[in-house]
């Protein structure tokens, strides 16, 4: 039986146990881990992928198609339908491009043997929400995880958070496209405004935290200096549409104070260098710590745990690498009470690595996710998806996750054994009851449903 | 268990099987008929107000936007007159019609929330936080409220989650339809006695169990409900709710509103979701029995849409919109608030339908009426900063 730190390191740092995984980390748990974060790489490409670039000169030319589309509809309603039949282009609509992305990165969650360097991504990611309320998100989401989080998961927040908030999906995101310095150049003429959205998300959501002890007047200054940072459009001239670029005619000339430093006009390094500052106060490291203890230890995690991380975090100046290492070696990390309850993608992911699935098909991940009720890159709000079991215990959750394990089940059911499955994804942690009614269900297919509903299993 | 059990039965059988429910403690309170009970109603995606509750009497009202008005009262498939001014609503509505007249709806026009941009997403999160940015409150205004009511109420919604209106401390459940197969009984009974020691997934199950009863069989695709876009089952699985004793306020959501091409008049896209909603909200009333006398149902949206047509034949986002007031308890048969009218200089950014009153008045004066929530709590704690906006009077029967 595998023991309770193989599994906590397949299951609580890692995404779950694949067959075998358990015996394989059991060894040397903490080396186990450790090694993924030295020689493990994250990257993710694949042929159906764009960069954020081709996917947002996608969005432009699929804008633009519709919208002569639909005039054409409009001005002539019999030719016109017929027009509406003729494909959208497919490739490039948002749709399509984020189904594309949903599968590649599902896939790579359910078949990487580096799990807990996965779920470090997803970590980040979150910190770092973009959501696909705003549309033109739709087609960058996941390029945005791919450029702006994969490559410095283990590397130096600082060039995480500079990548994240300049990144077109961020601009665009929270609204910083629309922020114009109202003594800009442009501002001045077309008597537009500052939009605060970016920079008050950065303060409280990405580095300091809600009781970083900043006030209304540093989220305007750090506005102010955010001002320029945009994407172009195919109406900007002079620049290929889709990349982020600085405008200076936007940009609100002077110098800004953030937190009672003083940061000279050096155009788009103003807001660079604030974000330095940012990511090495001990604040951020005290916010980050937080977030990091709340989503791998315990919904309200021991104050010892957040300490240690916080400590981590400021004595290696900002390497998530070493924060990450941290993590593994902190004895609160491995408390043999199973606290954290699985999100929605948690269970989703788990499940399939722990039947051994080596394919995802598209529609029903998109009906799978739709009725668990987390589809990627949905998260309600910038503060990204909750952390806390309150957010995905509720009856009507339950029920869906026992339809879904259900149906999972029919599927695969009859060819494993829900014991033997147990043994591989929770170990040491199942309990006789549940080994018990599992082995008495009517059928194997009831047992794999119930299986896959076990408290052990609901939970890490 | 077989779904012809009486809800009396299956509560005995819940409480003999010592699981929990969290709704049966609500149960002994009797939510019956001295209870008030509440739903809302959010159409997302913006419906166009001017052509649910048409102002005739507006002499530019042609001009403006021809293509999207329905034929006039007294005209064959005309719209319905209210009796006051010109105003009358599209004829797809006669069941709001009938209950205008009989003093059980009343219309809010020329409505809006504070958020005053054109973003779907956004716009709807001031609709439901109750603030006045996006992401001014990460509550809703009704969970808010809920924690300040007169008695004691459960909340639901109609929804594969609970929307942000109803997200909050105060505790609130969702349902929606099955789109996979339901489990089996055996399934089932296994499941709970596999969580006989785990409070939370045991509670958990149990109330799913009882919600689905509550809810009871709803016809119709589960995915288009549960997308929002079938609307009867979804006020009716809302009523079932209500009418067992599950929850004493239920939020809900219809999209499919933004009507930017081709939106018709009195046929078309828009025409048929009014018929569907007409419809729906007449099984409401239906469904709800003797508790319709005791009921309030509020239908808003986030915001309007333009006074003028645009090249489409449809029309874009606005803010000034329509809402609705209906139920059993309302002291209906008003167009309640201002009228801006259309002349062009009365118009918001000369484009749109002027928000001449403020939704959250109209959401005070129900949770003041209805729920016994104090004026103090409306202003400073259900939506904060909001003082200077009044509740509207006279909205609920004494």
């Amino acid at each position: 039986m595998h023991s309770h730190e193989a599994i906590i390191a397949t299951n609580r740092f890692g995404l779950g146990a694949r067959p075998g995984e358990a015996g394989e980390a059991g060894v040397a748990p903490r080396d186990w881990l450790k090694a993924q974060l030295t020689a493990g790489d994250s990257t993710l490409t694949g042929s159906g992928l764009k960069t954020s670039q081709e996917a947002l000169q996608d969005f432009y030319r699929f804008r633009e198609l519709r919208q002569k589309q639909k005039k054409a509809a409009a001005e002539n309603p019999e030719a016109g339908e017929r027009a509406e039949g003729d494909k959208r282009p497919d490739s490039g609509s948002p749709r399509s491009i984020i189904a594309a992305e949903i599968e590649a990165r599902t896939k790579f969650a359910i078949l990487t043997k580096h799990s807990f360097r996965e779920r470090l991504v997803r970590f980040w990611s979150n910190h770092f929400t973009v959501s696909t309320s705003d549309v033109a998100v739709v087609s960058l989401a996941g390029a945005f995880e791919r450029e702006a989080i994969r490559p410095h998961v283990t590397g130096s927040f600082f060039d995480m958070l500079l990548a994240a908030e300049t990144h077109p999906a961020m601009m665009l995101y929270l609204d910083n496209v629309r922020s114009i310095g109202p003594n800009s150049r442009i501002g001045r003429r077309r008597d537009l405004g500052l939009n605060e959205n970016l920079a008050r998300e950065i303060l409280e959501l990405h580095t300091l935290g809600v009781n970083g002890g900043y006030n209304q007047g540093d989220v305007v200054e750090f506005a102010k200096a955010l001002t320029g940072w945009s994407v172009s459009s195919p109406r900007d001239r002079k620049v290929p549409p889709g990349k982020t670029h600085f405008d200076e005619r936007r940009h609100e000339p002077g110098s800004r104070t953030v937190l009672g430093k003083t940061y000279t006009d050096s155009g788009p390094q103003q807001a660079a260098t604030i974000l330095r500052d940012l990511a090495l106060m001990p604040q951020t490291a005290n916010h980050l710590a937080q977030r990091l203890a709340r989503h791998f230890i315990a919904d309200q995690p021991p104050r010892t745990a957040v300490d240690k991380l916080a400590r981590s975090f400021r004595e290696s100046g900002g390497d998530l690498g070493a924060l990450a290492a941290t993590l593994v070696d902190l004895d609160e990390a491995w408390s043999r009470d199973q606290t954290k309850f699985k999100s929605p993608d948690e269970f989703q992911v788990s499940a399939m690595r722990g039947l051994g699935a080596t394919r995802v098909e598209r529609r029903a991940l998109r009906s799978a996710y739709g009725s668990l009720g987390q589809s990627p890159f949905t998260a309600p709000s910038p503060a990204g998806w909750p952390d806390e079991a309150e957010a995905w215990l509720g009856p009507d959750a339950i029920k869906k996750r026992l339809e879904w394990s259900q149906a999972v089940a029919a599927r695969m059911g009859e060819s494993r054994d829900p014991a033997a499955f147990l043994g591989e994804t929770v170990g040491a942690f199942v309990s006789e009851r549940t080994l018990k009614l599992v082995r008495r269900a009517e059928s194997r297919e009831q047992g794999m449903a119930l299986a896959l509903m076990a408290p052990e299993f609901q939970r890490r | 268990m077989s779904k012809t059990t009486s809800r009396r039965q299956f509560v005995g059988m819940m409480a003999g099987a010592g699981a929990v429910t969290w709704f049966a403690p609500n149960l002994s309170l009797a939510a019956g008929p001295e209870g008030r009970y509440l739903v809302l109603v959010i159409l997302r995606g913006a419906l166009d107000g001017l052509a649910a509750v048409v102002p005739y009497h507006e002499s530019r009202l042609m001009s403006l936007r021809e293509n999207l008005v329905p034929a006039a009262p007294g005209d064959e498939n005309g719209a319905l007159s209210l009796g006051v001014d010109g105003f009358a609503l599209h004829p797809g509505l006669p069941f709001l019609h009938t209950s205008f007249h009989a003093g059980e709806m009343s219309v809010l026009h020329a409505a809006a929330s504070p958020y005053r941009e054109r973003s779907h997403f956004d716009g709807q999160d001031v609709l439901e936080n109750g603030a006045t940015t996006a992401l001014g409150e990460d509550s809703g205004w009704l969970n808010r409220a809920l924690q300040k009511t007169a008695g004691a109420h459960e909340a639901a919604a109609v929804a594969p989650t609970v929307p942000l209106v109803l997200r909050g401390d105060a505790h609130a459940v969702s349902w929606a339809p099955s789109v996979l197969p339901e489990p089996s009984d055996s399934t089932m009974d296994r499941l709970m006695n596999l969580y006989a020691e785990d409070e939370p997934l045991r509670t958990a199950l149990g109330d799913a169990k009882a919600l689905s009863m509550a809810a009871g069989e709803v016809e119709g695709d589960a995915r288009a409900i549960v997308r929002g876009r079938s609307f009867p089952p979804v006020l009716e699985a809302a009523a079932n709710l209500v009418a067992s004793d599950a929850a004493s306020v239920v939020a809900l959501s219809l999209s499919g509103w933004d009507t930017h091409d081709n939106q018709g008049s009195d046929s078309g896209a828009l025409a048929q979701r009014l018929g569907q909603l007409d419809a729906g909200l007449a099984l409401l009333k239906q469904k709800l029995g003797a508790k319709w006398q005791h009921t309030t149902v509020m239908v808003v949206t986030e915001f309007g849409r333009t006074v003028a047509e645009n090249g489409t034949r449809g029309s874009d986002h606005g803010t000034g919109g329509a809402s609705f007031l209906l139920g059993g308890a309302v002291h209906g048969g008003k167009l309640l608030g201002d009228w801006p009218g259309l002349a062009q200089s009365a118009l918001h950014e000369g484009r749109d339908l002027y928000p001449a009153n403020d939704l959250r008045g109209l959401f005070k004066g129900v949770l003041r009426d209805h729920l016994g929530v104090s004026r103090s709590d409306l202003d400073g704690f259900v939506f904060p900063g909001s003082r200077p906006v009044a509740p509207l009077d006279g909205l609920i029967r004494a």
